[in-house]
């Protein structure tokens, strides 16, 4: 007999081990919603696969009746479009702040401990500054976006450029090369998968505070709808919205993962 | 001899860890100076000094009667054990760089006639250190003998007049070792480049270069360790025709390392 330690799942079994977990949540579920609907027929609490279902469809593919709109399209659109531009804004922040620091010691030298500093305030004690500062609008749920993850980016960023390996800059310089050229030509092609890298590990914090910002001043957006249907108990919407919320955070991870293994192999190859 | 490098009561020491102590040196235009010693003595030390990003501590190191520039530039080359290559770039664009950085200053980068010209030379280079075939691979699909061929030629492209070899062979299995040997000898010839390389291998310094330098402590305080640096204990021609007296020398100097080792 092998030891325990040695034995791998060949191909297929690894597959159908990663999914039992899955269907034993839906196993239970099922079995915890039949329990309660057999006590109480009104139960909302775990409602039944139909009512889900109808939940979705008449979220998704009915018109509001309030609006005329498809409410669930119009959240994800809302909050997809929120987090995107806030980490695009985010990445950029910490792409540039974090190189021009990681490169430039005299840049670091009063920057750092300003970075370090504003990355202790928690994100979410001054949201009511942001609402006060920029209003209700969109560009205060940018603004919380932006202020919980840069300071993550730029940190992470500063490190990556300060841990590329000093001979590629002593060898960049005896070919010539000036400050300005070895950073455009050597160190930030090497951070941009970086930088990917970071962007990835931020996401979870970026959804939190895109979620937070809506469920207290938003008129749409999907965690503005799961905060709203609380009020009535509706787990129906609840869990497909939260499962919906799961599947676009997981595709935005897997999207630059792919994105960054075709565009750069090298660096993919390195580690 | 007219010294093209000079040392003159050279010493190098951080805070109290003295690790170079007064050495006096000079070395033609042409020479291939291989240098050895047990390891931690301050060979690479001796060689960032020739490079430009360490400061000698008291002393002079002259170049061509001038103190060394305190910063690396073209006409130093260097080539470290690992991490020469720039890995973001394939072959040519890790050779074309050098070329670009000169003449494009805000690109850094050729475009159209230019970058043809640049190519082609780059090409002429990576023929003679045996890398044309590889022209489109990027560092991560070469073998480690083929990084060090790029990082030479990536090297040459400045013309340097001085080029350093940190342990550059070092990671190399002993076969392509032999290979490399014969690559640097050609190139050293060729380009008429004076050499420092620094090297574990005993017989690998004696059979490349025309002169053998030993870095070793001639004081030593056994309460403490960093009070005397290394110096060059031996400075052995390897051009001289009593090969007898060499080979006498590396035996000595074979027993002298192991025992510090
Ligand atoms: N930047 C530095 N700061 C302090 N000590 C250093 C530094 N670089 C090297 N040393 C010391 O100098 C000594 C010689 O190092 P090195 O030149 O790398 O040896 P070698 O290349 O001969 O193995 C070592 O004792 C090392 O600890
Ligand atoms: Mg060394």
């Amino acid at each position: 007999m092998r030891r325990l330690i040695n034995l791998q799942p060949n191909r297929v079994l690894k597959i159908a081990l990663g999914i039992i977990p899955f269907l034993l949540i839906l196993l239970v579920y099922q079995i915890g919603s039949d329990i309660r609907k057999a006590e109480n027929e009104q139960d909302k609490l775990l409602p039944s696969f139909a009512e889900i279902a109808a939940g979705i469809n008449r979220m998704a593919f009915e018109p509001s009746q309030r609006t005329g709109d498809y409410e669930f399209w119009e959240d994800t659109k809302s909050s997809v479009k929120r987090l995107s531009i806030g980490i695009a804004i985010s990445a950029v922040i910490g792409l540039v702040v974090g190189l021009a620091a990681g490169a430039i010691p005299m840049i670091a030298a009063p920057l750092s401990p300003l970075i370090t500093a504003i990355s202790l305030i928690p994100p979410m004690a001054i949201l009511p500054v942001l609402f006060i500062v920029f209003g209700l609008g969109e560009l205060s749920k940018v603004m919380l976006i932006v202020i919980g993850v840069s300071p993550f980016l730029i940190r992470d960023i500063l490190q990556r450029t300060q841990e590329l390996p000093r001979e590629q800059l002593v060898k960049a310089q005896t070919l010539g090369g000036n400050s300005w050229q070895i950073i455009l030509r050597v160190i930030f092609p090497q951070i941009v998968p970086r930088l990917l890298d970071a962007v990835r590990l931020s996401l979870g914090a970026a959804w939190l505070f895109l979620i937070a910002a809506e469920a207290i001043a938003a008129t749409d957006g999907l965690g503005y709808r799961i905060f709203l249907v609380r009020r009535y108990m509706s787990m129906d919407i609840i869990l497909p919205y939260v499962v919906w919320i799961t599947f676009l955070a997981f595709t935005l991870d897997w999207c630059l993962l792919k994105f960054s293994r075709v565009v750069f192999p090298w660096y993919h190859a390195e580690k | 001899m007219t010294a093209f490098i000079q040392l003159d009561r050279l010493s190098k020491h951080y805070r109290d860890n003295v690790v170079l102590e007064n050495l006096s040196c000079k070395v033609a235009e042409g020479e291939f100076v291989t240098l050895v010693g047990a390891s931690g003595c301050g060979k690479s030390t001796f060689l960032r000094l020739l490079l430009g990003t360490e400061s000698v501590s008291s002393g002079q190191l002259l170049m061509a009667g001038k103190p060394i520039e305190q910063e690396p530039s073209p006409d130093r080359g260097i080539v470290f054990q690992r991490y020469s290559v720039f890995p973001h770039l394939n072959v040519r664009e890790n050779v074309v760089l050098g070329i670009e950085f000169v003449e494009s200053k805000w690109l850094g980068r050729l475009f159209g006639k230019g970058r043809k010209e640049a190519l082609e030379k780059a090409d002429e280079l990576l023929s003679a250190v045996g890398l044309e075939q590889a022209r489109y691979k990027y560092p991560h699909e070469l073998s480690g003998g083929m990084q060090q061929r790029l990082a030479l030629a990536q090297a040459l492209i400045k013309k340097p007049k001085v080029l350093l070899l940190d342990e550059p062979f070092g990671a190399l299995d002993p076969g392509i070792r032999k290979e490399m040997h014969d690559l640097v000898m050609g190139l050293w010839r060729q380009y008429g480049l004076t050499i420092f390389m620094v090297t574990h291998d005993l017989k690998e310094g004696f059979h490349l270069g025309t002169r053998l330098w030993v870095f070793d402590k001639v004081r030593h305080d056994p309460h403490a360790p960093n009070r005397f640096g290394s110096t060059i204990t031996y400075d052995l021609s390897l051009q001289s025709k009593d090969k007898a007296l060499t080979i006498a020398a590396i035996d000595e100097i074979n027993a002298q390392l192991q025992a510090v080792e």
